[in-house]
């Protein structure tokens, strides 16, 4: 075994805005022993999982995944990618194959080893599961799988951990194409396969898996180089105007996650409560006491997405300051007229009402609700399963905030200045319907790795 | 006592997406003395932030003081899951905003 291993990771999500070439180069320029990154997110919403659709622009993922594969090649070190296009789905993880080996003609590579992991689980395979006992427990406070939760699911991923792709490393792989993966996975699995340390090896893709996010002064897109050793992990900013200090990579620890101290993957948690940080030069990082605590049972995580409905979107605005002392008045007028034709919200149509310039952004959660500025802009929104169904319970909705009728009232030609008297179509609205764990006997379960050779003619 | 608003104390007071479920919020200070006078001052707490967000207890799913970022951190969990029909917030990227006001005891 070497007695370091070094990882580049240029992007926290491939695609979602093009890779920055400068720092990139910098670090090739290193010669780092893998090139790694994740491309997928479940903060972009439901929708992309549900329908099964990228959500960042094809040009911008070809960009990045040709930066990557031409230095990977160029250097003749694997290139791991992970959450292909966004939601990591059988669709993501094809679209990037079919990139790769379009890459490959363009660029006449000499012949290498693609690896494809696959990680979408039918929503029957996982109803069989459960229907022989399998329990899937909700995480973040929520309750277990239930069938009818599953039933109103129309696509789930699973978060694969290290293992499928250090099986894909071993099978000669140059370039791995995964599907949804625990993002400190992706640069975990190579660093466990060389021999280093669970602990260290999970840490290195804690604080690598955001790329420059780790770094001071906030950017983006840029950079960074990890270097993982038998117990400690460097981190150093290759961007010339950034660095990775204690505050930057210690501050990193906690970026999106309920907890700083512990981090959860498939098998395992990491525990971060003893780590040290050390400022080891300028613009390097060190960071040492991190450990590892494997799961007694392996559990997987499962994502799933189901559609709610068709969505219809329209937009109104108010400045008189007796209509917007009395908006909720308003509101409720213009939600009985759809009643009388609609009945209540709920199972046949959804109905919401933003209003900015009061609460639009945080809602119920807004101190300062009682207080809204001197003129609100409302957003209706309105789903129902037929898009036609959404459109007139949208128009409704906000037509009648113009026939509003409050009492004392001076403007009586109309109490809502409408921007225009149009009902746009939204795309549909999806929940998620699954963030929970399922038990796995052997960590391979529920992925698909497929080899193949890409050569250039 | 005299009071001086968290968002000159602090260096970064931000919130984003701990997953589907919950909003994560850092309040993250530049050097040492003012993070424990924060701390120490009793204004920050997790009733504090029930409080200011009007939420049950056990919506507040964290509170954690962070030493090694120098940081005070706390989670929420969200009322239905991040980009669900009528989403105010998908990422959860702008619910820190009135922690900036919050008064903290700087002395006499």
């Amino acid at each position: 075994m070497a007695d370091r291993l070094s990882i580049l990771s240029p992007t926290g999500h491939l695609g979602f805005t093009p890779i920055e070439r400068g720092s990139f180069e910098l670090g090739v320029a290193r010669r780092p022993d893998l090139i790694v990154a994740d491309s997928g997110s479940c903060d972009i919403g439901p929708q992309p999982l549900g329908a099964d659709e990228h959500c960042s622009p094809e040009a911008w993922q070809r960009h990045d995944l040709e930066l990557m594969l031409l230095a990977a090649r160029r250097l003749g070190v694997p290139m791991i990618v992970g959450s292909a296009s966004d939601t990591g789905t059988d669709r993501g993880v094809r679209q990037y194959a079919a990139i790769v080996r379009e890459l490959a003609r363009k660029h006449r590579l000499a012949p290498f080893r693609l690896a494809t992991i696959r990680s979408e689980v039918a929503r029957d395979e996982v109803a069989r599961r459960m229907a022989a006992g399998a329990r899937v427990e909700g995480l973040d406070g929520r309750d277990d799988l239930t069938p009818a939760l599953l039933a109103r699911t129309d696509r789930l991923v699973a978060v694969m951990g290290v293992a499928p792709i250090i099986r894909a490393l071993d099978g000669g792989a140059d370039v791995v194409i995964a599907g949804r993966s625990s993002d400190s996975c992706l640069f975990a699995a190579p660093a466990i396969r060389a021999g280093f340390p669970e602990a260290a090896a999970y840490y290195l893709g804690k604080v690598l898996e955001c790329a420059s996010f780790a770094a001071e002064p906030f950017m983006g897109k840029e950079s960074i180089i990890g270097t993982v050793s038998a117990d400690a992990v460097s981190v150093t900013a290759l961007h010339e105007g950034q660095r990775c200090t204690v505050a930057s990579v210690a501050s990193h620890a906690m970026y999106e996650r309920a907890n700083p101290f512990f981090e959860h993957v498939a098998g395992g948690v990491l525990d971060m409560t003893h780590c040290r940080y050390e400022q080891a030069d300028e613009r390097s990082t060190r960071v040492t006491g991190f450990s590892f605590r494997r799961d007694a049972v392996y559990r997987i995580k499962l994502e799933g997405a189901g559609k709610v409905g068709e969505r219809a979107v329209s937009i109104a605005g108010i400045r008189d300051p007796y209509t917007i002392r009395h908006i909720d008045a308003v509101i409720a007028w213009a939600r009985g007229k759809v009643q009388e034709r609609w009945g209540e919200p709920g199972e046949r149509y959804q109905l919401h009402y933003h209003v900015y310039g009061r609460d639009g952004v945080m809602g119920p959660w807004e101190p300062r609700r009682a207080t809204p500025g001197h003129e609100l802009c409302l957003v209706v929104e309105a789903v129902a399963d037929r898009f036609e169904d959404a459109e007139v319970i949208c128009a409704l909705g906000t037509r009648n905030l113009f026939y509003a009728r409050l009492p004392e009232v001076k403007g009586t030609a109309g109490t809502a200045g409408l921007m225009m008297d149009e009902v746009l179509r939204g795309k549909p609205g999806y929940e998620w319907t699954v963030n929970h764990v399922l038990p796995l006997a052997d960590p391979l379960e529920l992925t698909t790795l497929e080899l193949e050779e890409v050569a250039a003619a | 006592m005299r009071t001086t608003p968290l968002v000159e104390l602090a260096k970064t007071i931000r919130s984003k997406n701990a997953g589907v479920d919950q909003i994560t919020f850092d309040v993250i200070f530049a050097d040492r003395a003012s993070y424990d006078l924060v701390r120490r001052s009793g204004a920050l707490t997790a009733d504090a932030v029930c409080r200011l967000y009007g939420i049950p207890r056990e919506r507040l799913t964290a509170f954690v003081e962070y030493d090694p970022a120098l940081a005070i951190k706390f989670t929420i969990r969200r009322e239905r899951p991040s980009g669900s029909p009528g989403e105010r917030d998908v990422f959860g990227a702008q619910q820190y905003a009135p922690l900036f006001d919050l008064a903290i005891p700087v002395g006499d």
